[in-house]
């Protein structure tokens, strides 16, 4: 735990400071600007500049994240004297199957489609990780899709990608839109 | 029209079908989310937003949605209860308190009356609560008219100071959650200038649409919050049984009445806790059981299955759900997680939340006011109608529901933009949750501080612009004066507290 709370919080700062960096941008189209010209609280009189909000919350951001840190260092941030880890065994285990399977979902989105990726991920799911029967996950695999169809293209109109999977929609469309 | 007036008719718009079909559609839908662990009001809410969009084609209004939502909300303050008594887990952190007290009544056999006497102190709360804003609302409103710039920021920092005095949080984490939310809700262009700003490793493909609200909330709760539970709970739960027949239901009925002084303390002072910005119905319920505790004849009898032990919290939360919409549709400012989702839902439906609503859309206000108090009726109907079903329901394998969330969050947030960037977001958004969550960051104030920064933003610039750039503007204005102080004082709060202690130290 403490060298996650390190860790994060130095991230944090690191982060606040290229928000700095980001927020004093000029505006593209005129290169004559200068950088943090427009964090400013009364520019040319005509009050605070773009940049103004998002300058000062980072700084604000920042120096939080020093005091989490200095929290952290001087022990008295309960989690800074934690020597639990910061994800047990089970932890590590689910991230990598919970959360790879829906990195995987998204990414086949992106190949397959809505229609694709949701029957297998409720499958890998239901029928891997949660230790189900067949015909239940591939029940569930295969009603919520349908479902999703009728809902979202059918009734509201809302088309979900179908990627590589166009074409089998095609004669679908004939019929229901 | 007098207030009656408008009400009477606010609750015969409520009672048309449409609207009591939502309505109830929307308590069984909250019963479901407040009763399984891992979801709450606000998952409910947020992950339902985007599917609302239908009613308000359906219907061509703004109220019907609103109304579904709201009846979600409440439903899942009753159905909170149920998985604390029966499970000892609660259904949502609003829930918390009722375990003290209504697990151990469970453990003892008596699950049947825990599960009553937190209905029955729900729809006391909730009926309570509900009057008391009927009241307060327009008169709130018809102050608030007068807020110009300045008094609409000093209210935000209010908000924000609230959540850094009062929160109980580890105060730098809660400053950086309050940042996160308000620098992210000024990525894209700024609304004033119309410059581009913030474009993350200058991707326009990403960023310049600026990120929405519904990306973070979704991520935080339906994935966070997901991933946080599959990792508390590891899937082992035990259920104590409820043995619900009418004669039970009867004695059961009889004596929840015992439980009426503690009622009556969540009732009153869940509705005040409630309309603080950022205090919500969480800290409102364990509020209420510490006071109820110290009020009682019998303080020892608390935490062994006290009736008021069970009655504090369930009103209060109920009660605070109430009162966290006061400044939502008074001031534009929500209370509570869940009520930053509804105000993101009427801006995404075409309303301007505030005080406005009330002078410009009465046809949004009372019908919504008029709900609930349907909505009420039904939720208690149907929870102690449905309690043994929602406990066959906990049965369900937690991995199926996750599986089933987790689908919902990716396709609602692709229904809401129709772009894959905001589903990537939102799965980085979801898994930083998990990871903040570890590392107890609070993540509310991040998504309140998203819907606010919108507001907070303009009416600074536009202020300092008023002043010639002098910050004197939120101090010498009679309204804005006062709550600006209010504001400085609860951050200086946590700094007065760590004085006293050093001293106390010294000593």
């Amino acid at each position: 735990m403490r060298v996650a709370e390190f860790v994060t919080a130095t991230l944090i700062a690191l982060a606040s400071i290229y928000l700095m960096w980001k927020s004093g941008e000029g505006p593209s189209w005129d290169p004559t600007v200068k950088r943090f010209a427009n964090i400013g609280i009364n520019i040319d009189n005509s009050g605070p500049g773009s940049g103004f909000w998002p300058f000062w919350l980072s700084v604000v951001m920042m120096v939080s994240a020093f005091a989490v840190l200095g929290n952290a260092l001087l022990g008295k941030s309960e989690l800074s004297r934690s020597r639990k880890p910061f994800l047990t065994h089970f932890g590590l285990r689910m991230m990598l199957s919970v959360g790879g399977a829906l990195f995987g979902f998204i990414l086949l989105i992106e190949f397959i489609g809505f229609y694709g990726a949701i029957p297998l991920f409720l499958f890998y799911y239901i029928y891997f990780l949660g230790r189900h029967s067949l015909a239940l996950a591939m029940g569930i695999a295969v009603a919520v899709p349908v479902f999703c169809f009728f809902f979202f293209d059918v009734a509201i109109r809302i088309v979900l990608p179908k990627g590589l999977l166009e074409p089998a929609f095609l004669p679908l469309y004939e019929i229901f839109l | 029209m007098d207030v009656l007036a408008l009400l009477l008719n606010g609750i015969w718009i409520a009672l048309e079908p449409i609207n009591l079909g939502l309505a109830l559609l929307g308590i069984i839908i909250g019963l479901f989310v407040g009763t399984m662990p891992g979801l709450g009001s606000v998952n409910g809410v947020a992950i339902l937003l985007p599917f609302t969009f239908v009613i308000q084609q359906m219907t061509g209004q703004a109220t019907s949605p609103m109304i579904f939502l709201a009846a979600i909300y409440y439903g899942a303050m009753y159905g909170g209860a149920i998985s604390s008594i029966t499970l000892g887990i609660p259904g949502a952190s609003t829930a918390v308190a009722t375990t003290f007290d209504g697990r151990p009544l469970a453990l003892q056999g008596k699950a049947e009356n825990a599960l009553v006497i937190a209905a029955v102190a729900s729809f006391v709360g909730g009926t309570i609560s509900t009057l008391l804003f009927t009241g307060a609302a327009p008169l709130l409103a018809n102050v608030a008219l007068k807020f110009g710039n300045p008094e609409i920021f000093a209210l935000m920092l209010l908000a924000f100071a609230t959540f850094v005095g009062l929160s109980g949080d580890d105060i730098p984490k809660t400053v950086i959650s309050i940042c996160i939310g308000l620098i992210l809700s000024a990525v894209g262009f700024d609304i004033i200038s119309g410059a581009p700003r913030l474009l993350l490793f200058d991707s326009t493909e990403w960023f310049s649409r600026g990120i929405q609200f519904l990306v973070l909330a979704i991520g935080f709760y339906g994935i966070g919050e997901m991933l946080s539970t599959i990792y508390e709970t590891k899937n082992k739960t035990e259920i104590s049984e409820a043995n619900m027949t009418l004669d039970r239901l009867r004695r059961a009925l009889i004596k929840s009445s015992e439980a009426w002084k503690g009622t009556l303390i969540g009732s009153v002072l869940g509705f005040f806790v409630g309309i603080l910005p950022a205090a919500g119905a969480t800290p409102a319920s364990l509020m209420a059981y510490g006071v109820s505790k110290m009020m009682s004849k019998q303080p020892t009898k608390f935490g062994t299955g006290a009736p008021d032990g069970i009655a504090a919290p369930e009103a209060a939360n109920n009660s605070a759900s109430t009162g966290a919409m006061l400044p939502m549709m008074t001031l534009g400012i929500p209370g509570s997680p869940t009520t930053a989702v509804l105000l993101a839902g009427m801006v995404i439906w075409g309303l301007t939340p505030g005080p406005q609503l009330f002078t410009d859309q009465p046809d949004f206000v009372w019908p919504l006011i008029g709900s609930f108090y349907v909505s009420n009726v039904i939720a208690v109907v149907v929870n102690l109608a449905f309690i043994p079903l929602l406990l066959r329901l906990l049965r369900m394998p937690f991995s199926i529901l996750a599986s089933l969330i987790f689908v919902l969050s990716v396709v609602g947030v692709f229904a809401a933009y129709q772009n894959m960037y905001d589903v990537w977001l939102m799965l980085f958004f979801g898994i930083a949750a998990f990871f903040l969550r570890l590392l107890k960051y609070p993540l509310a104030p991040a998504v309140l501080a998203i819907v606010l920064g919108p507001i907070a933003e303009p009416t600074l610039r536009q202020s300092l612009i008023l002043s010639d750039g002098n910050w004197m503007i939120f101090l010498n204005r009679p309204i804005a004066g006062p709550i600006t102080i209010v504001a400085i004082i609860l951050i200086l709060l946590p700094f007065f507290h760590f004085l006293r202690k050093q001293w106390r130290g010294t000593r």
